[in-house]
């Protein structure tokens, strides 16, 4: 179970990364493992515009179904078109290649809501 | 008879292994309050020879289609049904099997079910179809409720020349989520397009047509499914006859969305209205496809990687799903799926084609003669397949009951859906002689 | 593929029906259906031989209850009685159209009377419809009536209230007929939490849907109380019949003050399964509630059998016709043959059986629950997971054993679960050689667990790629 320094994490088991002008969601690996292979995710369409905590997508494998709770408000500027037909790059690359959506934050102290890396690794043992 | 198999020495074992002195005091936390204090108000068990006696006492009190000629329709076909069939689907691995979850115990029901999708593909045109529905009307409505979901709008267009059961059957469906119905009206046997266009918005989820139609007339399909590509978000259902669509075009070709109908016809028999046979297809669109209802079966390898079929895409359903399912639809019609396989296996390319055109030539034969008689009309004259409305002079609901005596059902009282006539259905299992006895009978009343 | 498709079989030419002659001249079909004409049907070409190799070839790759135990839990696979399939087929009861006249049906409805009353005495309820084709569609149909009861009553209820236990078709049916649905947690001995429940239950609560037993096989001691608190509320309960084999002669839905409620023909009353149906879920309902019952219904005047239409409470129609009449005709056939004595040691037996297989595996297995249960109990393969196979292993590697494996991973309250339930006929023969497998299967895991992980292994096909089934649909051919 590998947990990603310099990012920020939810108790949700997203994960929220920083850039210049707008932040990277995705799920954890904690996350992808509990769900198991990945078949379908469903995401939400550029410009829709979310609540901190709103449900903006779903994520199937074979034997359940997950909502994705997003970590801080904002609008999609931009979704993973790839986990369309390669839904397994959640799996394979929960961090990096299977991100979810790029959200253009409404409220940047959300972030410091959000757990950091060391503190996402302790709650994780204790689950 | 009490089916059960255990001794009165084996009941004994069991109590002690249990550790209890007889069976009673395995219902002692049963409060008095709910016990039902006397025996049950049944009477006692018989034996195979008096069941049987009692069933054929009951079979007496019927007149069955052995003892008469038919032409009812509206809804439920009388064609031939091959001996094969019931041969085949006696074989109790198939029928008293449970639904099959474990797939590697079962794969003799999954890839039957893979070949009955296949085979409802092939006749809708349509990329994806599901392992079966309860009946044609409830797939109807779950095709309504899909359609609603998908586009997230309320208004359906209902015209009334689909089957008025059909349409109680999505309204009552529909009462659940809140649906919009507009009830289209029709003078003749089938839509007026521009009618049809008056009424579409962009509220409207889906536009329901039957093909062919209650009266048996074809609608112009082409036409409307132009209007309703126009309105963007609007999805065409299609109710098809599956047995006639050996002969017609398939729905797909005029741009369905999502095709359902009745496949009773399809080898499963009258039985005085069930079991029957829904089946539902749709686009092969992968957001439509997380909206289907119902079981779906996929083909992929197993560790060997020998090739085997599974239940797919089990995340839709309610045991999973729960309230956020496509559907509650567990126990579906699988044998009856069975049945509608082996018969489209066994009358095949040639013979599916021949029924459904015997059928039309038959049909066309009587209509031809009825309605040269005096004081008779065929009202589709010029459009109908193998279901044709007849204007009668003398009262629709008298003429048939003065048939019955003659060992005639001459067809569906259309007062039953508030309208006149009698609807006539034709199938190839009727013959010249039939026909002309009918002619003959109404002629002289 | 261990069978091929029957498309396979093809062969351009070879046909396997024979139709008469048409007798009649054609009319110009071309002319009249110009622009609605199929160019070709792709369907197969084969002989009647094929087919009979083909299915039947198929037919023994499939496990039916005539093949061996089917210890589903819930799904009550009992025998299917061979002389109610002749009763189905007698044509005079089968070859019947659903629109001739009720003169002419006097028969098939007397038939479907006399199952309404012993379905009634069965229950202790009023009144009951025999059109819905499947439990979920009773559920469904069920919780429609209880939506217009209260739209009649002016009532704007919108909440049904589902125990965690549940099986999924109850919060599915209540979605679908426009329900929010709220579940409660069950207690430590797996009944329903009367504190939860009075915390979820107010003035909005609709229904409660349960069933008892309970999914655990547990009954509900408190049946009473609960059913008072939601009357308290002016809410409706609902009793899911699947597990009525664990009661009948001994407790009716009825007495513990339940509403409404639904049947599995194809469960308590012995219609074979179809390999997913078809079922039958009549519904049954006490008085107040008859008004709002799908149409027609059933009635009796003088010694004439008639629909009733005349229902303008009426819910609509759930089934284009009446519901899947040969399924009740098989359970007709079947109440006749075991009569109500004969009811009462039906679930005697069944309650016996279960606890036989209980008290013989919960050295074991673990046993979650220490309550009594009746016709059916929950194990958990917790103590076999942690030596290294789950549950799903384990059902697996019975399959190897030519036995049907029991429902796992439901209900959802118990880790690793296994739902037993044997019926009641099955006998100590079959009931001890099931033990025998799963204790043979416990020790393979402490001493050769790769033999159970890696199951099964002698069946047609080993463990499917389900991952890939649903990553990559392939649906038809």
């Amino acid at each position: 179970m590998s947990v990603k320094e310099d990012l920020y994490y939810s108790e949700d088991h997203e994960w929220v990364r920083e850039e210049e002008d707008y932040l990277v969601i995705g799920v954890t690996d904690f996350a992808q493992e509990e769900l198991g292979d990945i078949v379908f995710v469903e995401l939400p369409e550029v410009d829709e515009e979310f609540d901190k905590d709103d449900s903006f997508g779903v994520l199937e494998s074979v034997k359940a179904v997950s909502d994705t709770f997003i970590p801080v408000s904002g609008r999609v500027i931009e979704v993973n078109e790839d986990l369309l037909d390669n839904p397994e790059l959640i799996n394979d690359d929960p961090y990096g290649e299977g991100w979810l959506i790029k959200v253009d934050p409404a409220d940047d102290s959300e972030l410091d809501e959000l757990l950091s890396a060391e503190e996402y690794a302790e709650f994780i043992e204790e689950e | 008879m009490d089916y059960i198999s255990n001794t009165a020495a084996e009941k004994n074992k069991m109590l002690k292994e249990i550790g209890i002195k007889e069976i009673k005091d395995l219902f002692q936390m049963i409060p008095e309050a709910v016990s039902a204090d006397d025996e049950l108000n049944i009477e006692s068990g018989i034996s195979e020879m008096e069941l049987m006696r009692k069933a054929q006492a009951q079979a007496a009190k019927n007149k069955s289609l052995d003892q008469q000629i038919s032409f009812l329709g509206a809804g439920a076909y009388d064609h031939y049904v091959p001996g094969i069939i019931d041969a085949l689907i006696s074989r109790s691995e198939f029928y008293t099997a449970y639904t099959p979850y474990q797939a590697e115990l079962s794969q003799g029901t999954l890839e039957a079910i893979y070949e009955y999708q296949s085979m409802i593909c092939d006749l809708t045109g349509m990329g994806i179809a599901n392992a079966s529905m309860l009946d044609g009307g409830s797939a109807a409505a779950e095709a309504v409720t899909m359609a609603a979901r998908i586009t997230r709008n309320s208004r359906v267009i209902l015209p009334d020349t689909i089957n008025p059961a059909y349409r109680e059957v999505i309204k009552t469906y529909g009462a659940g989520v809140d649906l919009d119905f507009v009830d289209l009206e029709t003078e003749d046997q089938f839509i007026d397009p521009t009618q049809l266009k008056e009424n579409l918005d962009d509220q409207t989820a889906v536009v329901v047509l039957q093909y062919p139609n209650f009266y048996g007339s074809i609608e112009k399909m082409e036409e409307i499914s132009k209007m309703i590509k126009n309105n963007k978000k609007t999805l065409l259902l299609v109710i098809a006859n599956p047995v006639l669509l050996g002969v017609l075009k398939a729905p797909a070709d005029f741009g369905a969305d999502i095709v359902v109908g009745e496949a009773q016809n399809l080898g499963s028999g009258l039985n005085y209205g069930g079991p029957y046979l829904g089946f539902m297809a749709c686009k092969d669109d992968r957001r439509m496809l997380r909206q289907l209802p119902g079981r779906i079966v996929g083909k992929t390898t197993d560790v060997d990687g020998k090739e085997g079929f599974v239940l797919t895409l089990q995340t839709r359903e309610q045991h999973i799903r729960r309230e956020k399912a496509t559907s509650n639809i567990c126990t579906n019609e699988a044998l009856n799926a069975l049945m509608a396989t082996i018969y489209l296996s066994t009358m095949g390319k040639a013979g599916l084609k021949e029924v459904g055109e015997q059928s039309y030539h038959k049909a066309h034969y009587l209509a031809d003669k009825l309605d040269q008689l005096v004081g008779y009309q065929v009202l589709n004259k010029e459009n109908f397949f193998n279901e044709f409305v007849l204007k009668t002079e003398k009262d629709s609901t008298e003429l048939i009951k003065e048939l019955l005596a003659a060992d005639i059902i001459a067809g569906y009282d259309l007062k039953e859906a508030g309208s006149e006539g009698i609807l006539v259905c034709v199938t190839e299992k009727r013959s010249k002689a039939e026909m002309d006895k009918l002619v003959e009978k109404l002629e002289v009343l | 593929m261990e069978e091929k498709l029957i498309k396979d079989y093809s062969s351009p030419g070879r046909r396997g029906y024979s139709l008469p002659p048409l007798e009649v001249g054609k009319s110009d079909i071309n002319e009249n259906l110009a622009g609605y004409l199929r160019e070709e049907i792709e369907l197969p070409e084969v002989s009647e031989v094929d087919v009979v190799r083909h299915y039947t070839a198929l037919s023994e790759m499939n496990y039916g209850v005539d093949s061996g135990i089917y210890p589903l839990g819930s799904c009550t696979m009992k025998y299917n009685p061979k002389r109610n399939e002749r009763v189905a087929r007698i044509s005079g009861l089968s070859n019947i159209h659903p629109y001739q006249p009720i003169e002419q049906l006097q028969g098939s409805l007397e038939i479907l009377y006399q199952l309404k009353l012993d379905l009634a005495e069965i229950s202790s309820m009023d009144e009951i419809t025999l059109q819905p084709a499947s439990g979920a569609h009773g559920e469904f149909t069920s919780l429609l009536i209880v939506k217009k009861y209260f739209e009649d009553r002016e009532e704007n209820r919108t909440k049904v209230i589902v125990p965690d236990s549940a099986h999924g078709t109850n919060p599915a049916s209540a979605a679908m007929a426009g329900f929010d649905v709220v579940e409660i947690a069950s207690n430590e001995r797996g009944m329903v939490d009367l504190d939860a429940l009075a915390e979820a239950l107010d003035e909005n609560t609709a229904a409660l849907m349960l069933t008892n037993p309970n999914t655990l096989g547990i009954f509900e001691e408190d049946i009473l109380k609960i059913t008072e608190m939601v009357h308290e509320v002016g809410g409706l309960v609902y009793y899911d019949g699947a597990n009525m084999n664990a009661i009948m002669g001994y407790a009716k839905p009825g007495l513990m003050d339940f509403d409404l409620m639904h049947f599995n023909l194809h469960k308590t009353f012995s219609t074979p399964h179809g390999g997913g149906g078809p079922g039958s879920g009549p519904v049954g309902v006490k008085d107040f509630l008859a008004p709002y019952l799908p149409k027609p219904v059933l009635k009796k005047d003088q010694e004439k059998y008639f629909w009733d239409y005349q229902r303008p409470k009426s819910i609509g129609k759930v089934h284009s016709f009446y519901g899947n009449y040969g399924v009740m005709l098989r359970a007709w056939a079947y109440i006749k043959t075991v009569g109500g004595k004969g009811l009462k040691e039906t679930t005697e037996n069944a309650v016996l059986n279960a606890n036989y297989l209980k008290a013989r595996l919960k050295k074991d297995f673990e046993l979650p629950y220490a309550e009594e249960s009746l016709h059916e109990f929950v194990l958990s393969g917790s103590r076999q997971k942690e030596e290294g196979a789950s549950t799903l292993n384990i059902a697996k590697r019975l399959l190897d054993y030519d036995q049907y494996a029991p429902t796992i991973y439901f209900p959802l309250v118990v880790k690793e679960a296994m739902m037993i339930e044997p019926t009641e006929t099955e006998n100590i023969g079959t009931l001890d050689h099931f033990v025998e497998t799963m204790l043979t299967i416990s020790r393979e895991i402490k001493e050769d667990p790769e033999l159970v992980i890696n199951a099964p292994h002698t069946t047609t096909v080993r463990k499917l790629d389900e991952t890939a089934a649903a990553r990559n649909p392939d649906l038809h051919w």
